[in-house]
């Protein structure tokens, strides 16, 4: 039952691209086309995978003080590998990716189950996470592609939609429509989850990075901001 | 000449690192919310980015490539970026305490924001000089700059504004830089005109 939870619980409730808004940069960025999507999805899934079986099993020997760099470290060594896996068996991938394919490196997403679930728990449940949290980034991914290919450029995998393929919105394709899209998704996953939609902004519970700057700037900036909220 | 300045204008207007390539948008829709801290952390990109920039290349020109390594290409920066940034971390504190107060809380957010690492990376893949890389490291720091500042007037003024319930917070910020980005593609075939 818990197994079971572990896993569902990365979909949708904890659903890292639509409520713990991490791993915005990939998501936007390669959501333009389904395949490309997919690709992205599967390529973090596999690096988040294996990151949280290493890591949940090398939890009791890495050293507490430079637990981030060990992350960052391991986490760019899985990277590496399955960047080379893609450009011998799927080097049309590669192309499409670009850029994105090395940035997994510093995928929130990753960093953040390392550092609040694998660093934590057994290998089991670490994997069961990683499993469930890379299933809801590429969901996330394939919904917010479709939305965007289907209507900004008329096609679902490269196959032309007969009526739609006339009509293309493209700027649906183009930057604007990636933070448009994303923004409307969001907006039907408050609505849809019936919770209380998040009050609070961008906030720093999930970034990877609020042990490291606890005191710094997300702190610094949510106090100075409501120090003078009280003055005004 | 003309190409370093071409270089230039384009990572500022047309290959926005924010708002055309998508990089680095935790920290624009997290920071902008003040027109302080997104200044703050704007200059603590630029300065990053340069430096970064300053010690990768040589690294993958001089290190990586005569010695067929360069597969290693993603570790080696990511390391050198999170140690360039502890160390100027350090250095700031000792030598700078007032910068190290303005510019020093952003710093050890920045170890992982993956404009920085994409910048470096980028400017190997584009076959870049030492002088183009760097000219165009400044360029995408300062159009970072540029998206962080325009959007942090965005927000203000949407401060007050109604919203529909399903839309607050995050939301109607994404929806928001759509409209910021959007301004930018106006920019898109300008910088190439100029010069021909």
């Amino acid at each position: 039952m818990k197994t079971l939870n572990n896993y569902t619980k990365g979909i949708i409730r904890e659903n890292p691209v639509l409520v713990l808004v991490l791993g915005t940069c990939p998501t936007l960025a390669t959501s333009t086309s389904v395949l490309n999507a997919l690709g992205m999805g599967l390529a973090a899934t596999v690096v988040l995978l294996f990151s949280n079986i290493l890591i949940s099993a090398l939890r009791k020997v890495i050293p507490d003080k430079v637990r981030i760099p060990c992350y960052i470290v391991l986490i760019a060594g899985l990277v590496t590998a399955v960047q080379m896996l893609v450009k011998a068996y799927a080097p049309a991938l590669n192309d499409s990716l670009g850029i994105y394919l090395p940035l997994i490196v510093v995928n929130c997403i990753i960093l953040g189950r390392a550092e609040m679930f694998a660093s934590k728990n057994n290998i089991f449940d670490s994997a069961v996470d990683a499993l469930g949290m890379g299933t809801g980034f590429t969901l996330a991914l394939f919904l917010m592609a479709t939305l965007r290919e289907v209507f900004g450029n008329g096609s679902f995998c490269g196959m032309p939609i007969p009526v739609l393929t006339d009509n293309k919105i493209s700027i649906l394709t183009m930057a604007p429509g990636g933070f448009f899209v994303f923004g409307l998704l969001m907006a039907m996953m408050n609505k849809w989850a019936k919770h209380k939609p998040q009050k609070k902004d961008f906030g720093c519970e999930g970034c990877p990075q609020a042990s490291v700057c606890s005191k710094a700037a997300c702190a610094a900036s949510d106090t100075k901001e409501n120090g003078k909220e009280e003055v005004k | 000449m003309t190409k370093l300045i071409i270089i230039l204008l384009s990572a500022v207007f047309i290959n926005n690192y924010v708002l055309a390539k998508f990089l680095g948008i935790c920290p624009f829709l997290g920071v902008s919310k003040q027109l302080r801290s997104a200044v703050g952390m704007s200059l603590a990109v630029i300065f990053v980015m340069l430096m970064a920039t300053a010690a990768t290349w040589p690294i993958q020109k001089y290190l990586l490539d005569p010695h067929d390594l360069g597969y290693l290409q993603t570790i080696v920066f990511i390391l050198v970026i999170a140690a360039l940034v502890q160390l100027v971390e350090i250095v700031l504190k000792r030598y700078m305490p007032s910068l190290h107060e303005s510019l020093g809380v952003y710093l050890p957010l920045i170890t992982t924001n993956c404009a920085v690492l994409g910048v470096t990376i980028l400017n190997i893949d584009e076959g870049y000089t030492f002088a183009e890389a760097m000219v165009n490291s400044l360029g995408s720091g300062l159009g970072f700059m540029l998206a962080m500042v325009m959007f942090s007037g965005v927000r203000s003024t949407m401060e007050g504004s109604d919203i529909p319930e399903s839309f607050k917070g995050l939301p109607i910020t994404l929806v928001a830089a759509a409209i910021t980005s959007l301004s930018f593609m106006g920019f898109g075939g300008v910088i190439e005109n100029l010069f021909s």
